[in-house]
């Protein structure tokens, strides 16, 4: 009977503190998501200040969103976020691995940490504005330019398809690096130093180091870094949405998936909005996943990979064997 | 039992600490658990009583001469909230209203007399913020507790029609409130009555100002080109389109552009349309000939290089800086609230620069109309607001004087545009209310529609693009229509003018 007493259930304590977390989550985003799902069948917006709907309407919005520039968009954020994504992963690994190596004896390397963070702490908004009035025609740039002969006559960069995508691109390359060099700086400095100091008395130069030995131990960070990019990208919004004054242009290429669906949210459209949504949470599921594969190696220390070529040269033999019988 | 408590406590903590960021939820519609202090019933016959008498009734005689009910009688709330989005209706208020007793020093409640607060609730006209928050607002007046209720609100000419709507029925028929448009408002000039009522001619709102255009040009630069800066010969230069284009050859070879940019025009040809952008139940959008005009004009002007190719639109850095003095712009397109509020302050020169004369085409731009909102629990205060600030002679006259609108008083403008104390300094000493006045009495308003406002600011937007040679004609029409049916999902079709 006393035994019985003593065995304290402790899972049950785990269950209550998540249950808050949990509750939040139906409550707020579970009950939310389905409702976007539930209306994206629906005829719901307003017209005015008088509201048309909810009217069920099949997959209508499925069918008019597919009949809209919806893939041109789709083209736009990913162009967007790739313009903006390969150089801050370039500059993010490079800046991880001379911070973590103990030879270069960086001196001041919290300042560093700071500066490089800093440029995230501006709200993007506030980014694309200061972007919007340095490069503006009249703008400082432009006077700099001008005054120092290096052009002649001013230039328009955001009338142009390649000014605007590259200040959009820049911009996102310099909120973002910052935060991908101190989370990689993080996953290099959990690479065990003796692994390291070992390939180096092996006499191994510092390319190889990084692509042989840095690269697949940091591989479940970068596959995290890269599935976050990913959704942040897809969800793209404040910096063209300032930039281009949420119009895309010029002729809306870098008119972006979610400026799409606020564009919808003007009339309230919940139909189509909530078409839209699903349609990016299918995307952004599909991207994941590809991503998940290719960056996820499921075979760490190449245990698998040598018993399989172990398997082969067995039957090989065998096969051999049978022959000379 | 210790560790039960303390655990307990840290849940309770943990959940508090979860869920305090998810206060504002958006759009929880009817779920809105706010308290409901008191029964509307009482206020909604209210509005329509106008025999009562009350001690407060002294203010009246100030205010109208009209035989108008007392303020506080008819009221039985204490807040009037007040949607807007500047504080330029504030300042007339405390200018005219002759309750007001003092604001706060962050402008957000004046407190009146007799011990009601205004509260005044701004949110900016950009990107359509203040729309919607107007309409969440307007979409909760039912639920709303009587102190959170919307009691007057203040919409512009771009959408005046969306809130004047007799199905949607959110603005007060003046009627209703006690004022007799015919009487009350019978020197207000017609084509502000006619935009401020709904479909079935009933008016739903009211305005202090009355918007006519004039061109506000650059004296230095009229001398060095023609040698006078009197307004009457500009006026010569500028009497038609075709006119103005041959003056805008001879600015140009002085190295002077005629206007800032395509955009500055476009209310002058979006005034003229003769048909509204989207007739009463129809979901198609009619191009009018004179936005084709305008589109043609503009390449026209801007490729020969009377227009400056960097300033793209209104109200932009690159179009403020234009209005100072390094610029090479010569005229402006303006009304008065536009050479007070946007010229003056972006001017760095001398003063008594700029002069006005007639524009090419007779036009109005902007206005803010006041509407009584239904479901108010203040009907009394608004009433008396709206006569203090839109129907009186002497307010308005003393509105045109401190802030240099042009109020909506015919009489009083007549008057203004011959009585010295109206000059302007900023003008030279030209006295502006004498080249409003024609204009004013001249002012067709275009049919509007709800659908204005997106159409007004997307065509500019699509054609944009055609004028900076990124797309095709062809390519423009296709992104204007696209991005009408994104705003409005009703609309169906776009007819282009052959």
């Amino acid at each position: 009977m006393r035994k019985k007493r003593k065995s304290i259930s402790y899972a049950k304590w785990g269950y209550i503190f998540i249950l808050p977390f949990f509750l939040c989550y139906f409550i707020f985003s579970l009950i939310p998501l389905v409702d976007t799902v539930r209306y994206s069948f629906y005829e719901y917006y307003r017209s005015g200040i008088k509201i048309v709907g909810p009217n069920f309407v099949g997959l209508e919005n499925y069918v008019s969103l597919f009949q809209s520039d919806l893939f041109k968009y789709t083209a736009n954020t990913l162009i967007l976020w790739i313009i903006g994504f390969i150089p801050q992963i370039v500059i993010a690994l490079l800046l991880a691995v001379w911070f973590t190596d103990i030879r270069m004896k960086i001196h001041g390397k919290q300042v560093f940490k700071v500066i490089m963070y800093l440029p995230n702490l501006i709200m993007a908004s506030a980014f694309a504005m200061l972007f919007f009035t340095l490069f503006s025609s009249g703008g400082p740039i432009n006077s700099i330019l001008l005054s120092t002969g290096i052009i002649k006559e001013k230039i328009d960069f955001m009338n142009s398809v390649f000014g605007t995508r590259a200040l959009v691109g820049l911009m996102n390359f310099l909120m973002w690096f910052g935060n991908t060099a101190i989370m990689l700086m993080a996953a290099i400095m959990g690479i065990s130093v003796d692994v390291i100091e070992a390939s180096e008395i092996d006499g191994c130069t510092k390319t190889k180091r990084f692509f042989h030995i840095i690269l697949p131990l940091i591989r479940p960070i970068l596959a995290y870094t890269l599935i976050t990019a990913i959704i942040g990208g897809l969800q793209m919004f404040d910096v063209p949405q300032i930039l281009t004054n949420g119009q895309g242009t010029p002729d809306r290429t870098s008119f972006t998936l979610i400026m799409f669906l606020n564009s919808h949210l003007r009339s309230k459209n919940y139909g189509m909005a909530g078409s839209l949504s699903v349609y990016l949470f299918v995307i952004s599921g599909i991207l994941c996943y590809i991503t998940y594969r290719i960056s996820n190696d499921n075979d760490p220390d190449g245990r698998k990979a040598e018993e399989k070529q172990r398997k082969k040269e067995e039957k090989k033999r065998r096969k051999m064997k049978h022959e000379v019988k | 039992m210790k560790k039960k408590i303390i655990s307990a406590l840290l849940v309770a903590s943990m959940c508090a600490g979860t869920l305090a960021g998810c206060g504002s939820k958006p759009a929880e519609e009817g779920a809105d658990a706010a308290t409901e202090a008191t029964d509307d019933a009482a206020t909604d016959d209210a509005a329509t009583d106008d025999a009562a008498t009350d001690d407060a009734a002294a203010d009246d005689a100030a205010a109208t001469d009209v035989a108008a009910a007392p303020a506080a009688a008819d009221d039985t709330g204490k807040v009037i909230n007040v949607y807007s989005w500047n504080d330029e209706f504030r300042t007339r208020v405390e200018a005219v209203y002759p309750e007001v007793a003092e604001t706060s020093k962050d402008g957000t409640v004046t407190k009146l007399k007799d011990g009601c607060e205004i509260h005044w609730i701004i949110n900016p006209n950009q990107d359509g913020v203040y729309q919607q928050k107007l309409d969440e607002a307007l979409l909760q007046q039912a639920d709303a507790a009587d102190d959170d209720k919307v009691d007057l609100f203040l919409s512009e000419t771009d959408y005046v029609t969306k809130y004047t709507d007799a199905d949607a029925d959110v603005a007060i028929p003046l009627k209703d409130l006690g004022i007799n448009p015919d009487v009350d408002l019978a020197d207000q000039y017609d084509f502000t009555k006619t935009v401020a009522s709904d479909g079935n001619g009933v008016q739903r709102g009211s305005t202090w100002q009355c918007c006519p255009g004039l061109l506000v040009y650059r004296r230095d630069i009229a001398k060095d080109v023609w040698g006078t800066d009197d307004p009457e010969e500009i006026a010569k230069k500028v009497s038609d389109w075709d006119t103005m284009k041959a003056s805008a050859e001879e600015l140009k070879a002085k190295g002077y552009f005629a206007l800032a940019g395509y955009a500055d025009t476009f209310r002058l040809y979006g005034n003229s349309i003769s048909e509204s952008w989207v007739k009463p139940g129809e979901t198609t959008v009619n191009v009018d000939p004179q936005i084709m005009n305008w589109v043609n004009n503009s390449k026209e002007w801007l490729d020969a290089g009377y227009l400056d190719k960097n300033i793209k639109g209104t109200f932009n850095d690159d179009w403020n800086k234009s209005m100072g003095s390094a610029s090479k712009v010569f005229a402006f397109l303006l009304p008065a609230w536009g050479i007070d509020f946007v010229l003056t302050p972006n001017w760095d020169g001398e003063t008594g620069a700029w002069a006005v004369t007639n524009p090419p085409q007779a036009y109005n731009w902007g206005g803010s109309f006041l509407h009584a909102c239904t479901g108010t629990d203040n009907p009394g205060h608004v009433r008396d607001i709206i006569l203090a600030v839109t129907a009186t002679k002497d307010n308005l006259l003393k509105i045109s004087q401190d802030y240099s609108d042009f109020t909506n008083t015919q009489s009083g403008m007549a008057e203004a545009a011959v009585d010295d104390r109206f000059k302007s300094e900023f003008l030279g000493g030209q006295n502006p209310f004498y080249y409003f006045s024609p204009v004013a009495q001249n002012i067709k308003m275009a049919p509007l529609s709800s659908y204005d406002q997106g159409c007004v600011e997307l065509i500019q937007n699509a054609f944009s693009d055609y004028f900076q040679g990124k797309v095709d004609f062809e390519k423009a029409k296709e992104n204007f229509e696209t991005a009408i049916k994104e705003r409005y999902p009703e609309i169906t079709e776009v007819k282009w003018p052959e």
